[in-house]
């Protein structure tokens, strides 16, 4: 394992042993004792529970609510409807920037799509709270919705994903294909898919006055907050928001939902806490899903294979009212070389709730179309889809030219290739059977993600009994942040894991960042690495100017800070503890904070990104078109690891995404309703345990000393992209059947 | 109206009146008896992360009226530890073999995951084949993608519980 490196400060070096060891989750006793409490586990005295009644239309009016038989129910206390839900300081249509979303409040008697909140039940008990909502009988006024790509008018957004430029040109595309010796041009697309994180949004909400105190589960607290700030009227430092453990997230509980504070309101209407949780049916409408796209690639390539030009095109849709576009064609960006490359987006508006973040936002459908047409283009080249990528293998960026900071994809492609047998796979389709005469094919994908950073800020506290505190208001969703963030926290202040407090997951600390992006061990573990560089510094000064300490004058040399004591560098055997440095000065304990956050310089210099390869086998029944993947392969290089036991998990989890992407999940839309009509778990298909293969990840080491004083990319998203495109590849190659809609299931491929 | 039933749970008889038919067995755990382990995925028996051993077989909590458990015997998350402390930590050796092939990620379908391996094994179905372990976990939905971890886990528990059941045989036969 590698010793931390500080690029920063080289006066006082901290090394650790804690970052890069396998650790098995720190909450991993709660959890598998039923123990950790997620936002719906809590039941404070006075309890009322709340049912959301929501818009069976899509577009329309609510004409009529029964609230007198709701309200007649037995055990119903209230009935929120638009009359009488309490004022709100901010309107919640108002957008003061892209990352702030339209909420439906209800505000007005208006319906935008459907399953949009427009009464709250509040009843003594959960029974009561939903009959009472059913109860409500609502009748609209309802217009014919708008429900597919092609229901709509096409405009180019001013901007795409979180504020990327809608278009860009690099090179002259059409001279790059009429110069091609082999040119393709294909259209794929993916469908509306929904985040389905298996907590369902829930908030328990409870006033103190103007106090606020809710827990509900939240990728980004401090964000949270401001919001209701904003739209309660009341000091952010009034409100303290609990969430030590979300129950999934995937992008859906990055921004504060509507429904979560509909529960604030309605705990606000009563006068009592307050229980909201989210029905799994209800997911499908507020919350957040990933837009429909329809992707057009046209690729040329030389004689020799090399790509002459690569343009992709995406249409996709946001709501009517509000503005989110799915990134696709910039998943085109930064992966394989060519002289001229073209990313487009194109939108139509759809009346349906307002698309969101979902894991690997753009990259996930954007790699799927990508991957696809590579090996289409490979295909025409008459090449191996591994050798024709190595041929168009970006040694830079290949849109700006910026060197990577370091990409170790060639080492991904062999490790992985090595590993799954690519050598032997005959470069024909539908020339592999196993023993029970089922189609067997082999398909690869690459897999991009960039390296991102937002901000986030942490305090470190070193004490007087030698041990220490790390605080940041980090968000746990599954990727193991209470593990990895506390593994950097005890290297941060060079202590044993076991003599670090670390605290997290609630607002009252500083402010951990977003959980997103696959930034969030980045971005909050640079926090924790400077707040750690910036309490030991402090203690190192204390006892660099004592003549009773060891390390007097030890300042031009510098101290290195392990296992409780400060060694100073250029003689390792002077050395103090830190609880005699603190008892000389009279100190019970120093602190300091610290930030994380990008460094733009370095930022314009290289282009960032975590790379990988996948390889994948399915086998396909020649006759019922029944599609298995039975071997997944992940090769990823993402510069440090700080727990490698969780990033396998991290990388099998977004594998299996990548299954569920290309075989699996879809919401069919009622062309008629503008409804989701499999709103469930039962017909929203993900993945079960049976569906999944024998999966295995090689993790391939990358040192990185660009990204952060870390190392550290993101693993969260990157195994979704390349695996989507290496499935697909795979059923061409086993039956010779290119399907270029997904999911790709049976009847496509047999039709 | 008012429904008396009693029941056993985590092996503690609880009296309950209930006011109100409708209640689920998950719904009673959850928000009368407060014993919030099992989870509510979906109320539709579609997700298993309500999982709960009623009368010693696994089933979902949220598809069982509570009304109808008058005289039952339910085990839940939280009563796990009690039945086989043998594992790490004194925990079930479900349980803690979940921890150490990290069979989990956000830890929400995790109480239904390990409830329902431990049903499986009772079932004596799987055995020691990774396939039929799969099949036989896949009632319960994992969103983050942790069945990797989860089939080594069971697969170890089973070989842990059947080495232990083999041991009190020879035991007995001694």
């Amino acid at each position: 394992m590698p010793e931390i490196t500080l690029t920063q400060d080289p006066v006082h070096l901290r090394h650790g042993s804690n970052i890069g060891r396998p650790l098995t989750r720190r909450d991993g006793l709660l959890k598998v004792t039923g123990a950790a409490r997620y936002a719906a586990d809590n039941n404070p005295k006075g309890l009322l529970h709340a049912v959301v009644a929501v818009s069976t239309v899509a577009r329309g009016r609510v004409v009529a609510l029964d609230v007198e038989a709701a309200m007649a129910h037995p055990g119903v206390v209230e009935v929120m409807t638009p009359a009488n839900r309490p004022a709100l300081a901010g309107d919640p249509d108002a957008k003061p920037n892209p990352l702030v979303f339209r909420l439906d409040l209800l505000q007005s008697d208006r319906v935008r799509y459907a399953g949009q909140p427009i009464a709250l039940v509040v009843a003594e008990t959960l029974e009561a709270a939903t009959e009472g909502a059913v109860l409500l009988a609502p009748r609209y006024e309802s217009e014919p919705p708008a429900v597919g790509l092609d229901d709509g008018e096409r405009f180019v957004p001013t901007a795409v994903g979180p504020g990327a430029p809608a278009e860009l040109r690099h090179g002259d595309v059409e001279a790059g294909l009429a110069a091609a010796a082999q040119a393709i041009e294909a259209t794929y697309e993916t469908p509306p898919q929904y985040h389905n994180p298996m907590e369902p949004h829930a908030v328990v909400a409870r006033w103190d006055g103007d106090r606020l105190t809710l827990d509900t589960p939240s990728q980004a607290m401090a964000m949270a907050r401001l919001r209701l700030a904003a739209l309660f009227g009341i000091p952010p430092e009034n409100i303290l928001i609990r969430s030590p453990f979300l129950g999934g997230g995937f992008g859906c509980k990055g921004l504060l939902s509507g429904p979560q504070v509909l529960g604030v309101m309605a705990a606000r209407l009563v006068g009592r806490p307050v229980k909201l949780a989210l029905t799994r049916a209800q997911l499908y409408g507020p919350v957040g899903h990933r837009s429909p796209t329809r992707q057009r690639l046209r690729l040329g390539a030389d004689g020799e294979g090399r790509l002459t030009a690569l343009e992709h095109h995406t249409l996709m849709s946001s709501s009517r009212f509000d503005e989110f576009f799915e990134p696709a064609s910039n998943a085109s960006h930064a992966l394989y070389a060519s002289p001229a490359i073209a990313t487009l987006h194109e939108a139509v508006r759809l009346d349906c709730g307002t698309p969101m973040f979902m894991r690997a936002p753009g990259e996930a459908p954007g790699s799927a179309a990508l991957e696809s047409a590579v090996d289409e283009m490979a295909e025409a080249c008459g090449l191996d889809p591994l050798e024709f990528r190595l041929r168009n293998y970006a040694e830079v960026e290949p849109t700006t030219g910026r060197p990577f900071s370091s990409k170790a994809l060639r080492e991904c492609y062999a490790r992985g290739a090595e590993r799954f047998g690519w050598e032997r796979r005959p470069l024909a389709p539908r020339s592999l059977r196993d023993e029970h005469g089922l189609l067997v094919g082999w398909g690869v994908g690459t897999a991009i993600f960039p390296a991102l950073m937002f901000e986030a800020e942490a305090r470190a506290v070193i004490r007087r009994d030698g041990g220490g505190t790390v605080e940041i208001g980090a968000c746990d969703m599954g990727q193991g942040a209470w593990t990895a963030l506390a593994q950097i926290a005890a290297d941060a202040v060079g202590l044993d894991g076991e003599r670090v407090e670390f605290r997290s997951g609630s607002s009252d600390l500083p402010d951990g960042g977003i959980a997103g992006g696959s930034a969030h061990t980045a971005t909050a573990g640079s926090a924790i690495h400077s707040a750690g560089a910036a309490v030991v510094a402090r203690l190192a000064e204390l006892a660099m100017a004592d003549e009773r300490s060891p390390l007097f004058g030890a300042g031009n040399a510098g101290v290195v800070a392990r296992d409780g004591r400060l060694h100073r560098r250029d003689d390792e055997s002077r050395s103090e503890g830190y609880a005699e440095i603190l008892e000389r000065a009279g100190l019970a304990e120093v602190e300091a904070r610290g930030k994380g956050a990008m460094d733009a310089a370095a930022q314009q210099r290289y282009a960032m990104q975590a790379h990988g390869a996948v390889f994948a086998e399915v086998k396909v029944d020649p006759d019922l078109g029944q599609v298995r993947v039975t071997r997944l392969v992940g090769a990823f290089a993402a510069g440090r690891i700080i727990n490698p036991r969780m990033v396998v998990s991290q990388y099998y989890g977004g594998m299996i995404w990548g299954v569920s992407f290309a075989l699996h999940e879809q919401a069919v839309m009622d062309r008629r309703s503008g409804r989701p009509m499999n709103a469930d778990l039962a017909g929203y298909h993900i993945p079960v345990n049976a569906d999944l293969p024998a999966l295995e990840t090689i993790l391939v080491e990358e040192e990185d000393p660009h990204v952060n004083a870390l190392g550290i990319k993101g693993v969260g998203e990157i195994g979704i992209t390349g695996t989507v495109g290496a499935i697909a590849n795979a059923v061409w190659h086993a039956t010779g059947v290119r399907v270029r809609q997904f999911p790709i299931t049976l009847d496509r491929l047999l039709g | 109206m008012s429904f008396s039933i009693s029941l056993s749970v985590n092996g503690v008889t609880r009296e309950v009146a209930l006011d109100d038919p409708r209640v689920t067995l998950l719904d009673l755990l959850r928000e009368r008896l407060h014993l919030t382990g099992s989870k509510k995925g979906c109320d539709r028996g579609q997700c298993g992360a309500c999982t709960v051993l009623l009368d010693g077989r696994r089933v979902n909590a949220c598809l069982a009226l509570a009304v109808a458990c008058d005289g039952a015997e339910v085990v839940t998350i939280e009563g796990l530890a009690a039945q086989d402390p043998s594992g790490a930590d004194g925990l079930h050796p479900v349980q803690a073999a979940f921890i150490a092939h990290d069979g989990f990620q956000c830890g929400f379908c995790t109480p239904g995951q390990i409830m329902s391996a431990v049903g499986l094994i009772r079932e004596g179905q799987a055995g020691d084949d990774p396939e039929r372990v799969r099949e036989g976990m896949s009632g319960n939905l994992c969103r983050c993608g942790a069945y990797a971890g989860i089939t080594e886990a069971v697969l170890e528990a089973q070989r842990v519980l059947t080495a232990g059941d083999a041991g009190h045989e020879q035991e007995d036969a001694a």
